[in-house]
């Protein structure tokens, strides 16, 4: 089993319905149109757990800060507010849906669906658990790279279609910060990369299971520590969160280069920044923290325990994000682009060539 | 490379302008050319009502100028009238007044802080500050029940003696707030972000913030060691043991430290009035009193006239209120309505040093120096 694909297949042959179902399609040829049917089920199963997480994140990161100030967060809707992100569809959906009059129609429409597809993508080489993978891509780190950054573009649509000055400049700063920060995240990436030489998601995650001296998992971050923090700090700037949050830095540009959305369009950003969080968390856990690995409990099959552990470390993530984002303030723009140039893409640099020297001097 | 200049209009509806004020912004890129300051959206003609109302009608007016901390806006008002008609305050009602008034310098403190954090986008310490401001305004509530406005300091003393059971409830709000303070600056003071934004942004000179007439935290942040607490000791000031905070750095920083600093005294202060406070009437009853009414239970001090004429003359009083001096202009022609009340507030004072400050910097400082200003709208526009 490599992926959710087989996943399924070996299921229901288990169930000892598959030869049951191929030979309803078989006679007329037409097996691709299974496949096709596996496929969309996948699919539909990932979109879905994409929302409910998201939803779950807004109430999350709410409970999260409230916890920090002292207060109760949302408790009306539902068992401790549970319920306070339906409440909150329901309430976008019945915004007016308003275009600036003198706004670009077509590129203001389209841009915050450009905003959310990325975010959805970036979840198709991820391994949620054993086998619990859409597609093993082999250049899967790549692809999640190349898919984050695309981002910028629908953000610059966005705050350039809108007329807007607050939204130009917040379009102007996120697509700075955006390209200043792919830089040292992809650089940090790469260390994990020479070491298992395989840029494939399943491949680093495999390289990391197992312990030093029973103990100690072997995961990435206890050999690159530099580039777990570099990654981490990328990351969160890349995300757009406190203290990075630039494009949407509520005090001075009222809401960055979302300014002029409402309703859907807006819960559009709400959904691909949430998403974006627990991406981008997901791949911090894959590279460095071991993805789906951990101590394997008997009786329990490893698809279950790996997605659990999955899914413990990735909150983990989310929430050191949301517990940051309530402890410092932003920072300025300059002084993050000046970190990002002057101190990150230099570290990133040299920690790739220690490490070039330390795998090829055979230490590590 | 050629580029063009931008124009941005911040406000008078934008999120870090604390109210209605209007920021017009000729921008290069982020870098600020030129900032001008638009006023008066929220003018209600307070000095104007002065003139068209009875001495004791203007008071809940003061009220609403600084609406963060109005018991010297109270006070300032009431020392004008007492010195324009030499009345007699009892000592127990000037210890109430500096002990109100060093309570709200606390309060006033806390929102400013915490305003400023927000505005630098951590949202935490508004949420922390407004926990403790809860317990002070529950003091005040306890005090002559209102929360923010307050028409609680009469000429001739205060309106009512502390009720039952404010001095314990004082002291442990003391108490928990030396805690917490403690917490504030362990959440703020070392934050590496934090000393990014706010060092050497928005740096005015001990000179220049002179010539532009600031006062308060804003000028001693610059070094200037100027309070009238202990300059001209009004009140009780005299009696009391404490010092004036200044810094010499004159940026961000400094101004928020100075505020830290004074929420410290403020403490010291408070702490003595409680020890030291002496068991007397709250009201005069001097030249302006009339008997008491019967059936009227002592401790409610309802004997102090509704209507009365000072004699003509001007007076000037000024006092260092939590955001810098404040001063009532009134002048009397002995009829029952000032002739024309004029209120030199700080926070407009201090808004007019904003312009000059933050020309080259970028819109993020923008925000930080104006944080560290502390200016209330309904002050500035009165």
């Amino acid at each position: 089993m490599t992926n959710a694909y087989e996943l399924i297949i070996n299921i229901l042959t288990a169930l000892g319905v598959y030869d049951m179902i191929l030979d309803m399609f078989k006679p007329s040829g037409t097996e691709f149109v299974l496949k096709l049917i596996i496929v969309v089920i996948e699919l539909a199963v990932l979109f879905a757990f994409v929302l409910v997480t998201v939803m779950f994140l807004t109430w999350m990161e709410r409970k999260v800060v409230a916890m920090v100030q002292s207060r109760y967060g949302p408790m009306v809707t539902g068992p401790r507010g549970l319920l306070q992100p339906v409440m909150d569809g329901v309430k976008l959906i019945g915004k007016e849906d308003i275009v600036p009059a003198k706004a670009d129609k077509f590129v203001f429409n389209l841009a915050p669906y450009l905003a959310f597809v990325p975010a959805l993508l970036v979840f198709i080489p991820l391994p949620f658990g054993e086998s619990l993978i859409i597609s093993d891509l082999r250049v899967g780190l790549l692809y999640i790279i190349a898919i984050s950054a695309l981002t910028p573009i629908s953000i610059l649509l966005a705050g350039w279609a809108s007329n807007n000055k607050y939204t130009l400049m917040g379009a102007m700063r996120a697509v700075a910060q955006d390209i200043s920060y792919t830089i040292p995240l992809a650089l940090a990436a790469i260390t994990v990369v020479m070491f298992t030489g395989s840029l494939s998601t399943v491949d680093i995650v495999s390289a990391q299971s197992g312990t030093w001296f029973g103990i100690i998992p072997k995961w990435f971050i206890f050999i690159q520590p530099l580039g777990f923090l570099l990654f981490l700090i990328a990351s969160i700037a890349e995300m757009g969160r406190i203290p990075f949050d630039f494009q949407e830095s509520e005090s001075e540009l009222v809401a960055g280069f979302f300014t002029e959305y409402s309703g859907m369009k807006f819960a559009m950003y709400f959904l691909a920044e949430y998403a974006h969080l627990f991406a981008v968390s997901g791949i911090l856990v894959t590279i460095f923290l071991g993805g789906w690995n951990g101590p394997v409990l008997p009786g329990i099959p490893v698809v279950i325990t790996s997605l659990v552990y999955f899914l413990l470390k990735t909150y983990a993530v989310v929430f050191f994000a949301m517990w940051l984002r309530d402890t410092v303030p932003r920072m300025r723009i300059d002084q993050l682009l000046n970190i990002g140039w002057k101190i990150m893409i230099p570290l990133a640099l040299l920690n790739l060539l220690v490490t070039g020297f330390l795998i090829t001097a055979g230490v590590i | 490379m050629q580029t063009d200049e931008l124009l941005i209009n911040m406000g008078p509806v934008h999120p870090s302008t604390h109210g209605v004020l209007r920021f017009k912004l000729r921008m290069d890129g982020e870098i600020i050319k030129d900032c001008q300051l638009v006023l008066g959206y929220l003018h209600r003609g307070t000095e104007k009502l002065g003139e068209m109302k009875t001495y004791q009608q203007v008071l809940p007016y003061t009220d609403r100028l600084d609406y963060i901390s109005a018991f010297p806006n109270n006070y300032c008002y009431v020392k004008a009238i007492e010195e324009l008609a030499g009345i007699e305050v009892p000592l127990r009602a000037e210890y109430i007044r500096v002990l109100v008034m060093e309570l709200n310098r606390i309060v006033n403190h806390i929102v400013s802080i915490g305003s400023l954090l927000m505005d630098l986008g951590a949202a935490t310490m508004i949420m922390w500050g407004f926990r403790e401001r809860e317990k002070a305004l529950q003091l005040f509530e306890m005090l002559c029940g209102a929360r923010m406005t307050f028409n609680y300091i009469k000429p001739g003393g205060v309106r009512e003696d502390l009720p039952e059971g404010f001095i314990p409830k004082l002291n442990e709000f003391l108490e928990e707030m030396e805690m917490r303070i403690k917490d504030y600056e362990q959440l703020i003071n070392s934050n590496e972000i934090f000393l990014m934004r706010m060092n050497g942004i928005g740096v005015i000179s001990a000179k220049d913030a002179i010539n532009h007439g600031l006062t308060g935290p804003t000028l001693r942040g610059s070094g200037v060691n100027h309070d009238l607490r202990k300059l001209e000791p009004y009140s009780i000031y005299h009696d009391l043991d404490f010092k004036a905070c200044s810094r010499p750095e004159g940026d961000s920083y400094a101004r928020y430290m100075v505020r830290i600093d004074e929420m410290w005294e403020s403490l010291h202060i408070l702490r003595q009035v409680v020890d030291t406070m002496p068991e007397a009437k709250v009201i005069s009853t001097s030249k302006y009193g009339v008997a008491p009414m019967t059936g009227v239970p002592s401790t409610v001090s309802t004997y102090f006239p509704r209507i009365f004429t000072p004699p003509a003359g001007e007076v000037y009083t000024r006092i260092e209120a939590p955001k810098g001096e404040l001063g009532f202009y009134i002048a009397s022609d002995g009829s029952t309505k000032p002739y024309r009340v004029k209120i030199r507030s700080p926070s407009f004072c201090n808004l007019t040093a904003l312009s000059g400050m933050v020309k080259g910097l970028k819109i993020p400082d923008l925000i930080a120096a104006f944080g560290t200003m502390d200016i209330v709208l309904g002050d500035v526009d009165r």
